[in-house]
């Protein structure tokens, strides 16, 4: 970019400026390789947190949900189901909490050296997936271990319901980041919005519980929903109706939309708010 | 040729709370809101109408008092902050030092910060592979390179993060202040790597309030004050015209007063006698105060308060005086390696001690100390207080 000009003054700029992107690309390692590593700095046992966690979550859930109340689980053992669903939504739960206060947490970064700003949500939300490879490594040591077979769909389905999961933690993590950047109230709102999203979405209880139709299409608006459901289908053979997923896909991509422009619109100003 | 950069009169528009009478309550915010009143926001623009060029190879030193804008005419450049109007044309790339070792994290190693840190300031990995060695030498760290930065002695962080800074290699470089932290000895070396920077044909941009770095540093400087281009020209000229006019308020002339005692001047002196504002640390700062007494009042005091620049006084110090009639010269001298960096002012007063005050000049000059030498120079940027007590440890 030597001879090309390059121009900065107050105008709007573009939802996505891929050239820019691209030409900061190793920054967007930089940042989840430190977040990382920060994270199991002066811990014992390291990264098998992020094999412990999930671990002793299924334990908890499968001894209350699965035993005490008998909750169905799509013909699947309980710590199976519970699992799978919980592998995929640590993704998005503390994806989103990260990415929320990822800009608050990065002020002083943010104060002293330009880049692209979304590069920080986005690496804090890479973070959690680098848990979620940890984890999956103990999920297929529970699928060898119950005996569980898995279709060959599993191949594009897993891949897919990564992505879904990506998409559908940026497009509400962006936004709050940048709305926590303005409005600190939005800190304390975070958990208390994941905990009900953990609850409204099914990850300890299979969808066909509800009864009430209109109920199903309430779930299905979360994002998360069509994440769940394909990460699950190679182990269950449930396909999840095709209406179903249109609506949580779209409502992913909704959001994507909104958080991008919205953290675009008020990028800008992050250096004076923060 | 065209010119490497081009500021097209930019101008900045802040907007600030303005609160009439002290602090609003909560329901006068919900009353405002519901009214939808905007009166009580100010504009304050920190920028107004600045143009210039700078031609590639060009050090620029960009000098002024404290919020002038220099500061935001910076963060606009390395596009922290966007103008609020004007535009910038830029003709190549751009790397920004506003602080030294941004983004250092005291849990990573050495190693780990030189990665991150040159990351962030725009290198390559593959660049920061190629200069790792040169970078750990430069810092002299290389014995520390796997030790969490926690464990390291504030003066080896600085040096860590400067010679991070020091590999850019950006064709235009901005750098504010940062050279006014670290020891003596580093910052020679640190002006010495800059100046081998500019030579090699890079444009610099360098704000400081050091006069001396900046004259050897930049052919040309910028003068800013109150937010706007003041004086563009050669170095020399312009610095000398800077502490010209700084020097007009650094002398304080009083007004005449009949039949009473009155300060007639206050001015402060450097050790070589000249008159001066700017002191280091070791200096010890002559306050001399020239008092008239046109009354036949006699025992009098005499006292002399110190500020820091929020305007807390630091200190009182006061000395009673026979004020015969005609003037009569004061000279207070405050210690040196007493005063941390920073900018001071000096309120000065004749009264009768539990008595009428007769005349009061609230700061009525200021004094700008730079400290390289103490063991708190390391911390200038932090918040450590404006005086350097010698405490013993044991």
């Amino acid at each position: 970019m030597t001879e090309s000009e390059h121009i900065i003054d107050a105008s709007e700029r573009k939802l996505f400026d891929w050239k820019e992107l691209l030409f900061y690309k190793e920054l967007f390692y930089f940042f989840t390789w430190r977040d990382i590593k920060i994270k199991y700095k002066q811990t014992v046992l390291g990264f098998m947190w992020a094999i412990l966690q999930p671990l002793l979550m299924m334990t908890i859930f499968t001894l209350f949900f699965g035993k005490a109340l008998n909750i169905p689980s799509q013909n699947l053992p309980y710590p199976v189901f519970v699992f799978s669903g919980l592998l995929i939504w640590t993704i998005f739960s503390s994806g989103l909490t990260n990415a929320s206060n990822s800009m608050v947490n990065n002020a002083q970064i943010i104060k002293k050296i330009y880049f692209p700003r979304l590069i920080i949500p986005v690496s804090s939300i890479l973070g959690a997936l680098f848990d979620f490879l940890m984890a999956f490594i103990l999920y297929i040591g529970i699928l060898i271990y119950y005996q569980q077979p898995v279709s060959l769909h599993a191949f594009w389905c897993w891949p897919v319901a990564l992505l879904v999961t990506i998409v559908a933690t940026l497009g509400p993590g962006s936004w709050l980041a940048a709305l926590n950047v303005k409005y600190r109230d939005f800190r304390y709102v975070i958990p208390f919005l994941v905990q009900v999203l953990f609850f409204l979405t099914p990850v300890i209880y299979p969808i066909s519980m509800l009864t009430h139709p209109w109920l199903r299409y309430l779930l299905v608006v979360s994002p998360m929903y069509a994440a769940i459901e394909l990460f699950r289908m190679p182990i269950t053979g449930i396909v999840p109706q095709p209406e179903f997923i249109i609506i949580s896909l779209g409502s992913g991509v909704l959001l994507l939309l909104i958080g991008l422009t919205y953290f675009r619109k008020t990028e800008d100003l992050f250096a004076d708010f923060a | 040729m065209k010119p490497i950069l081009e500021i097209q009169s930019i101008s900045k528009r802040y907007r600030i709370q303005h609160l009439a009478g002290g602090y609003l309550s909560l329901r006068e915010r919900m009353v405002n809101a519901l009214k939808f009143e905007k009166n009580n926001m100010e504009d304050f623009w920190a920028l107004k109408d600045v143009s210039f060029e700078v031609q590639p190879g060009e050090s620029i030193g960009i000098i002024g008092r404290n919020g002038a804008g220099k500061s935001t005419l910076l963060k606009i450049l390395s596009k922290i902050t966007p103008p609020t109007t004007g535009r910038i044309v830029s003709r190549g790339r751009i790397a920004s030092l506003l602080e030294v070792g941004t983004g250092f994290h005291p849990e990573l190693t050495g190693r780990e910060n030189i990665f991150f840190n040159g990351s962030l300031l725009g290198m390559k990995r593959k660049e920061i592979d190629k200069k790792f060695d040169e970078i750990v030498d430069f810092s002299g760290t290389e014995k520390f390179l796997d030790t969490p930065l926690k464990h390291y002695s504030s003066g080896m962080q600085l040096r860590l993060a400067f010679s991070v800074a020091a590999f850019l290699e950006p064709e235009i470089l901005i750098i504010d202040e940062v050279l006014a932290v670290g020891d003596a000895e580093f910052q020679k070396k640190c002006l010495g790597k800059m100046e081998d920077v500019s030579k090699s044909g890079r444009t610099i941009l360098f704000v400081s309030h050091n006069m001396a770095a900046v004259r050897e540093m930049c052919q040309k400087t910028i003068l800013m004050n109150k937010g706007r281009c003041e004086l563009i020209g050669p170095s020399t000229d312009v610095i000398e015209m800077y502490l010209k006019n700084g020097m007009v308020q650094a002398c304080y002339e009083g007004e005449r007063k009949q039949d009473s005692p009155y300060i007639e001047k206050v001015y402060s002196i450097n050790s070589s006698g000249e008159l001066g504002t700017s002191f280091l640390n070791e200096d010890e700062i002559a306050v001399c105060i020239k008092t008239q007494n046109t009354g036949s009042v006699i025992n009098l005091s005499l006292g002399l308060a110190l500020r820091d620049r929020l305007g807390n006084k630091l200190f009182t110090t006061t000395k009673k005086y026979l004020a015969e009639q005609g003037d009569k010269l004061h000279t207070v001298t405050i210690p040196g390696k007493l005063l941390l960096s920073g900018n001071y002012s000096v309120d000065v007063a004749i009264f009768i001690p539990n008595g009428s005050v007769y005349d009061y000049a609230r700061e009525c000059i200021a004094i700008r100390v730079d400290d390289f030498e103490s063991d708190m120079a390391v911390y200038s940027s932090a918040d450590i207080g404006v005086i350097n007590v010698p405490c013993t440890w044991t």
